[in-house]
């Protein structure tokens, strides 16, 4: 202990260099693999082949969707655990951002028990309303929103708890209502967080699989969005799997460079 | 303190990983794995034909990858491990032979057909192919990448029937599954796999003009132990045939 204290820089312990620079490669070689195998003559014309253009519409269409959902109904909620107290509250917190570690594919079979046509709430939509949820888009925009609003929540529920609640009470005190503190004073203060939250929904959304194929099932056009669209054209046409990947790694890092000042204030 | 205990797990997570890459030889009589890759339709069947060749060889470890033929063949084309390669068309075993990656000639161990799967009771009264048209049903059929989805788009083709699926499967397994969670009306599968079902689906027989037989061939793979071969014969020996018909299989 008194060692390392001794020593806070300087020449790092080789050890940690190395076990530091192993984890480095392991992280980044598969990526560089992926670049290096890309049949990069052949991208134009696989990103503009049928099923790949029609799972690239769908997922920006359902993870745009998902992240809309998510605001709506996660806003409120991470409003409700940050500013309100009620019995059970913990309860509700752990419930709802269990989705944040849970395995996707055990989400996707949880919906099914619950939404699908002989579910619990699903045989009501089925008699009632003649709604099935599988094989449908609707059903991919569920199984996404499940697994990306925690994402929202937690991270606005840290936003709404770091903000300082007496420039509520000066609107308050100068006359405004609820509503109109809500919109003019909360809302824009905790943009940076709410912006976060929406942007790492939507990366969620976009790359979500277990919960979209147990859940909505795998249509081109309909439920089968890139990674799905990734793993079946593994199976035959890597090549397409390879390109589509591409699109999901370029996507991801326009999301990284985003949020960096977020992750990495200092840096 | 802390940092000891954090060395003290690293270390002994280390030794854990170098102990388990060092094989099965340190105790006992080395025991033989062999990995069998398996059309996801032999998956009852090649189950209980495991059994029975640990049985009779004993220190011999089976295991099954149960896939589409199609995402096994992509798999043994990247390296994976198979032993042998049981596939259920003759196009994925095609695949792996033009790679270079069977030791002998793949031989032909059983044949299966199509039946229309439904909820047991046949709610829907789907009677012929043609019946799986209707809008208002929800169909599963397997992608056109496996072997169960070529060949209900060839019996499709035969009966001269447009079938748009609500969800192509990424194995016949699934197809299976998606009926018996009632969140599929009907779907076209195997024989067998009305058999392996064992009562929670039924199946509507598909006439002979518009059925497709399915191929099922075997291959031992290249640098495969001997138990490969061990376990082709008994796949293909009259009680190995005796288990695939038990199973819903056509004799080879």
């Amino acid at each position: 202990m008194t060692r390392a204290r001794a020593a806070p820089t300087g020449r790092p312990i080789t050890a940690l260099v190395v076990l530091g620079a192993v984890a480095a490669l392991f992280l980044a070689l598969p990526l560089v693999g992926l670049l290096l195998e890309a049949p990069l003559s052949d991208l134009p014309r696989l990103l503009t082949s049928a099923p790949v253009t029609s799972a690239f519409e769908l997922s920006l269409v359902a993870s745009l969707s998902a992240t809309a959902l998510s605001l709506l109904l996660g806003l409120p909620l991470a409003w409700l655990l940050a500013r309100t107290e009620f019995p059970g509250k913990a309860l509700v917190r752990a419930l709802t951002t269990l989705p944040l570690v849970l395995p996707p594919v055990v989400g996707g079979v949880a919906l099914l028990l619950v939404l699908g046509r002989t579910g619990l709430v699903g045989h009501l939509l089925d008699s009632w309303f003649g709604i099935t949820l599988f094989g449908t888009t609707p059903a991919v925009v569920i199984a996404e929103t499940f697994v990306a609003m925690p994402f929202l929540v937690i991270t606005v529920e840290g936003g709404l708890r770091s903000l300082d609640e007496r420039y509520e009470e000066a609107a308050a005190t100068l006359g405004a209502g609820r509503w109109m503190t809500l919109r003019r004073v909360t809302l824009p203060l905790i943009g940076p967080a709410l912006a976060a939250g929406a942007v790492l929904a939507w990366a969620r959304a976009l790359g979500e699989f277990g919960a979209t194929i147990a859940f909505a099932g795998n249509l081109p056009g309909v439920t089968q969005t890139i990674p799905l669209a990734v793993y079946i054209q593994l199976q035959t046409q890597v090549g397409g799997a390879i390109a589509l990947s591409l699109v999901l790694v370029v996507v991801s890092l326009i999301v990284l460079i985003a949020l960096r000042r977020r992750w990495w204030p200092a840096a | 303190m802390k940092t000891r205990i954090v060395g003290a797990l690293a270390l002994s997570t280390l030794v854990g990983l170098a102990a388990c890459s060092g094989g099965g030889d340190s105790k006992g009589p080395a025991a033989t794995k062999l990995t069998v890759f398996a059309a996801s339709s032999l998956t009852p069947a090649f189950t209980e034909l495991g059994h029975r060749y640990e049985q009779s060889h004993p220190g011999t470890i089976v295991s099954f990858n149960f896939l589409s033929s199609s995402d096994l063949a992509a798999q043994i084309e990247q390296g994976a491990p198979a032993a042998a390669f049981a596939s259920a068309d003759e196009d994925n075993m095609q695949r792996i032979e033009d790679a270079g990656l069977t030791d002998g000639a793949p031989q032909v161990f059983a044949h299966n057909e199509l039946e229309i799967l439904v909820p047991p009771g046949n709610p829907q009264h789907i009677e012929t192919l043609a019946d799986l048209a209707d809008p208002s049903l929800v169909v599963s059929l397997c992608n056109s990448e496996c072997p169960a989805g070529k060949y209900a788009a060839q019996a499709l083709h035969k009966a001269g029937v447009t079938v748009k699926p609500d969800s192509e499967e990424i194995d016949v397994k699934s197809v299976s599954t998606r009926i018996e969670t009632g969140e599929a009306d009907a779907g076209i599968g195997y024989s067998s796999d009305v058999v392996a079902a064992g009562g929670k689906l039924a199946g509507v027989q598909i006439p002979q003009r518009d059925n497709v037989t399915a191929t099922y061939p075997l291959a031992v793979l290249k640098d495969a132990p001997p138990a490969a071969a061990g376990f082709s014969r008994l796949v293909l020996s009259p009680a190995g045939q005796r288990v695939l018909e038990r199973f819903g299989f056509l004799p080879k």
